[in-house]
């Protein structure tokens, strides 16, 4: 029997997600990640996992890291010979795994560091990352059985269907390390079976992690798809991936910005604020009324050199964030914290549409 | 001719028992369907005159009245039906051109009673208006292209002019003429509590509802009757009426003996002359002539106004609206082929145009499928009855919905189509003095506002069950829709999937 790939049809899911940010950019092991995740086992039921990495590559941080999954060889040579025309390949392997019971049917997993070429980027007439941005898409929707997980500078996504500690495992995630490290337990109504739909879901260098699931979906996909993006797997955490390329890396808001749009502050908050405020704000919500995101939503969202963390407007999700030192936490709950760090300076809950945000550089904004 | 007489397709049906010779009903009726002949001793009827507009069975104090359809009959005949015979005989005897008035009453498909509203159970929760705030407030026009900075960085306000309403829906256009100034007032004046607008229609604006212009939309028509600078700029936004959903194609016709002091010194026009829009602007026999009035529009509000551009739902709508929205306007509304009219051609009005909720989706999938739904707000008319109709209009697509035959019907209209007479007992549709004064203003204002704001908590109850609690994240969210008893076809251009999938 044909079975339904994600994409092919809507899959709601609930969730946890986890979060490991150093904000003097110190790297650590994966392993932190994986523990973090463990306790929160009964919130997945096997059916996803994920990690997303940052830091990882320093020794080709100038160089895109495309994270692809094939069906078959047939799908590798495609892929291949499409990147080969339109990236230098600096080095290509498959992505070390250790065989698990818990983890099977795996597609074949390469890495491959590439550069734009030149003369198609010029001729392209497009900027480095929109560039890397179309190629991504063209992989994904042309190239049967290939599928580009992750696709960033000095950061990678590893997925699989699973649980997150099982997933982290197979991806020998220990011996990674990384300035921030995010991670994604799945609880599907459907049963995907494909890996390509675990999250997190990433685009350049952002990737994101979502625990819910939104009412206002097909409002944002058909307002998204308008300006070029595809939304192939159906799922929230796409989206809002889209969302935040579109108006952050496009139309230059800042991850604060990104937010009061996402999660707009009711229209009566609005009214209540200094007029410069309360200008800028109605200015935000009515540009980009189709962006705003309603129903229940924890996200962690992870760039270069940073990481953010977002509620829905009536914070429907639990999500906690606790710092020690220079180490931030951000997790659906707080034994997930607790478990890996539990000598904490502070620990609170963001109130609904309050953006959290720190960097390497500057702190927390 | 004998073969003229046509018996009545109602019946008034007095109870002598209780009727006491009042002649409250006689008083009542601008069709003199009653009367009370000395010799005769009790009250007699001439059904025939009889339009079933309720006035007289509402208002008897004994209730004594009702009106029944007759059961009269032609020889039964599945092609030629008993309206078809008559409107022959009546063309036969009169040459004329059948004239009807308000929506489309036939038997077409009514799609909205073939959509179904989604709700939350389990994965996400639904919200409650009674505790959680629920957000209705709706901006109309078109979306900044982009985003500028000062040196500071503070965002610059880019945003084009915008209509800011508490609710999406407006009153849409009916003409001071086709109704009565008491209607007109009415209506200006819940706008204005309401926070919403109403639109004056094509003619013109009576001087003393000006100071509802916040709350007025200035239409501009065909005849551009009563247009001049300060009309304008009296309203919140400019409507230019390109067609109109009863009639698509053809312009207006108010005839001489409506055109009263009042009504004639609005429309800039003299007194017993008829008001003819033409069917065309004479100044826009294309897309370039469209733009051009547009910007002329523009230029003379100083760009502070929106300018909205009314169509009727027409079957190439998708790209004539593709065009509108490059044409500089920022709304365009789409009125589809129930919507109401003071009087139109019969067979237009029952023959031409489609529907607006395959129109309002085919509009909304071609706009965005050509990058430019945002160059545009869309607004949807032509029969919506009720706040479940606007919820669905505006999954579709729709960014505010028009009403026109419900807000009528709320100042009392029964919706008996004969407003081209002029002789409305409602005093809605009319300009004799003695009927417009039974419409009380103050109870008009009070029964709009009923109405919508009896609508407003209906779709916060309906969002807040599909877990949305604002307006926007609604707005072309066709997942929240399924149909029933559809085909593939007809999902496909509404862009919904069947209920069960």
């Amino acid at each position: 029997m044909y079975e339904l790939r994600e994409g092919e049809f809507r899959n709601i899911s609930g969730c946890a997600i986890s979060g490991i940010f150093s904000r003097s950019g110190n790297r650590f092991s994966g392993r932190r990640i994986i523990d973090s995740m463990k306790v929160m086992h009964e919130r997945s039921n096997g059916l996803g996992g994920g990690f997303a990495a940052y830091g990882i590559y320093p020794e080709y941080k100038e160089f895109y890291a495309l994270h692809v999954f094939y069906d078959d060889t047939q799908a590798r040579k495609d892929c291949e010979s499409f990147i080969d025309a339109h990236f230098d390949i600096i080095n290509l392997s498959r992505i070390p795994t250790r065989k698990t019971p818990a983890i099977t049917d795996e597609p074949l997993i390469w890495r491959y560091f590439v550069a734009p070429l030149p003369t198609r980027l010029a001729e392209s007439q497009l900027d480095e990352k929109e560039y890397t941005v179309r190629c991504v898409f063209a992989i994904n929707t042309s190239i049967k059985g290939a599928y580009v997980v992750s696709g960033g500078k000095n950061m990678g996504v590893f997925k699989a269907v699973g649980y997150p500690e099982d997933v982290g495992e197979f991806y020998k995630l220990e011996e990674y390390e990384g300035y921030c490290f995010t991670a994604h337990g799945r609880y599907p109504t459907n049963t995907p079976g494909w890996w390509g739909g675990a999250h997190p879901f990433s685009l350049l260098d952002h990737s994101v992690v979502h625990n819910g699931e939104i009412s206002s979906y097909d409002a944002n996909r058909r307002a998204i798809e308008m300006y070029g993006y595809k939304c192939t797997l159906q799922t929230d955490t796409e989206v809002i991936t889209y969302i935040i390329d579109f108006l952050h890396r496009r139309k230059g808001l800042s991850f604060k910005e990104v937010c009061s749009v996402m999660a707009a502050p009711f229209w009566s908050t609005i009214e209540a604020m200094p007029e410069d405020d309360r200008n800028e704000l109605i200015y935000l919500r009515s540009t980009f009324s189709s962006q705003l995101i309603t129903g229940p939503f924890s996200i962690i969202v992870g760039f270069e050199g940073g990481i953010m963390a977002l509620n829905d407007r009536l914070k429907l999700r639990s999500m906690v964030v606790g710092e020690k030192d220079e180490m931030v936490y951000i997790a659906s709950e707080e034994a997930a914290i607790r478990v890996i760090q539990n000598d904490l300076d502070r620990i609170r809950a963001p109130k609904g549409g309050e953006c959290v945000m720190f960097t390497v550089d500057k702190g927390d904004e | 001719m004998p073969v003229d007489y046509l018996y009545p397709e109602y019946e008034v049906i007095r109870n002598y028992d209780r009727c006491i010779n009042c002649r409250v009903c006689e008083r009542q009726c601008a069709n003199e369907v009653h009367e009370f002949p000395e010799n005769a001793g009790k009250m007699v009827c001439d059904s025939s005159k009889c339009v079933n507009c309720h006035r007289c069975v509402a208002l008897c104090p004994t209730k004594a009245l009702k009106i029944v359809k007759s059961d009269h009959t032609f020889k039964h005949n599945a092609n030629w039906s008993g309206k078809a015979i008559t409107e022959i005989y009546k063309q036969a005897g009169t040459g004329g051109v059948l004239l009807s008035s308000m929506g489309n009453p036939e038997n077409y498909p009514i799609y909205f009673d073939k959509m179904l509203i989604n709700a939350s159970q389990v994965t996400n929760p639904s919200i409650d208006p009674l505790r959680e705030p629920m957000e209705t407030r709706t901006y109309l026009g078109s979306k900044p292209k982009e985003i500028r900075r000062d040196q500071d960085g503070r965002l610059i306000n880019t945003l084009p002019p915008q209509i800011k309403l508490s609710m999406p829906i407006m009153f849409s256009a009916m003409s001071y003429g086709s109704i009565s100034y008491n209607a007109h007032e009415s209506l200006a004046r819940a706008a204005q509590e309401l926070g919403i607008l109403y639109n004056t229609g094509e003619g013109g604006l009576h001087e003393s509802l000006y100071k509802y212009g916040q709350n007025t939309i200035v239409q501009v028509a065909s005849g551009r009757f009563g247009v001049h600078k300060e009309y304008l700029g009296s309203g919140a936004a400019i409507e230019i009426k390109m067609g109109q959903g009863a009639k698509p194609g053809i312009g207006g016709h108010l005839p001489g003996t409506k055109i009263g002091g009042d009504i004639s010194r609005t429309r800039m026009i003299p007194e017993g002359s008829d008001a003819i829009s033409p069917a065309p602007h004479h100044d826009i026999y294309s897309i370039e002539d469209l733009r051009q009035l547009v910007f002329s529009l523009k230029e003379a509000t100083e760009y502070q106004k929106p300018v909205i551009v009314k169509i009727a739902a027409v079957h190439n709508v998708s790209a004539i609206a593709s065009g509108i929205a490059r044409s500089g306007a920022d709304i365009i509304a789409i009125d589809g082929f129930r919507g109401g009219t003071g009087a139109a051609p019969t067979r237009i009005r029952d023959n031409v145009g489609i529907p607006i909720e395959l129109a309002l989706a085919s509009v909304d999938s071609r706009l965005r499928s050509e990058g430019i739904r945002d160059n545009v707000s869309i607004i949807a008319a032509g029969s919506i009855r009720s706040s479940s109709d606007i919820v669905k209009a505006i999954a579709l697509g729709a960014d505010c919905i028009y009403i026109g035959t419900s807000a009528l019907l709320a100042l009392g209209c029964h919706l008996c189509r004969s407003c081209q007479t002029g002789k409305c007992n409602w005093g809605i549709a009319t300009q004799r003095e003695d009927l417009v004064k039974r419409l009380n203003p103050e109870i008009g204002t009070v029964r709009l506002v009923n109405l919508l704001t009896a609508w407003q908590h209906e779709i916060k109850e309906m969002m807040g069950g599909m877990g949305i609690n604002s307006i926007e994240s609604l707005r072309g969210n066709r997942s929240m829709l399924r149909g029933t008893g559809l085909n593939e076809r007809e999902l496909e251009i509404l862009g919904i999937k069947h209920a069960g999938e």
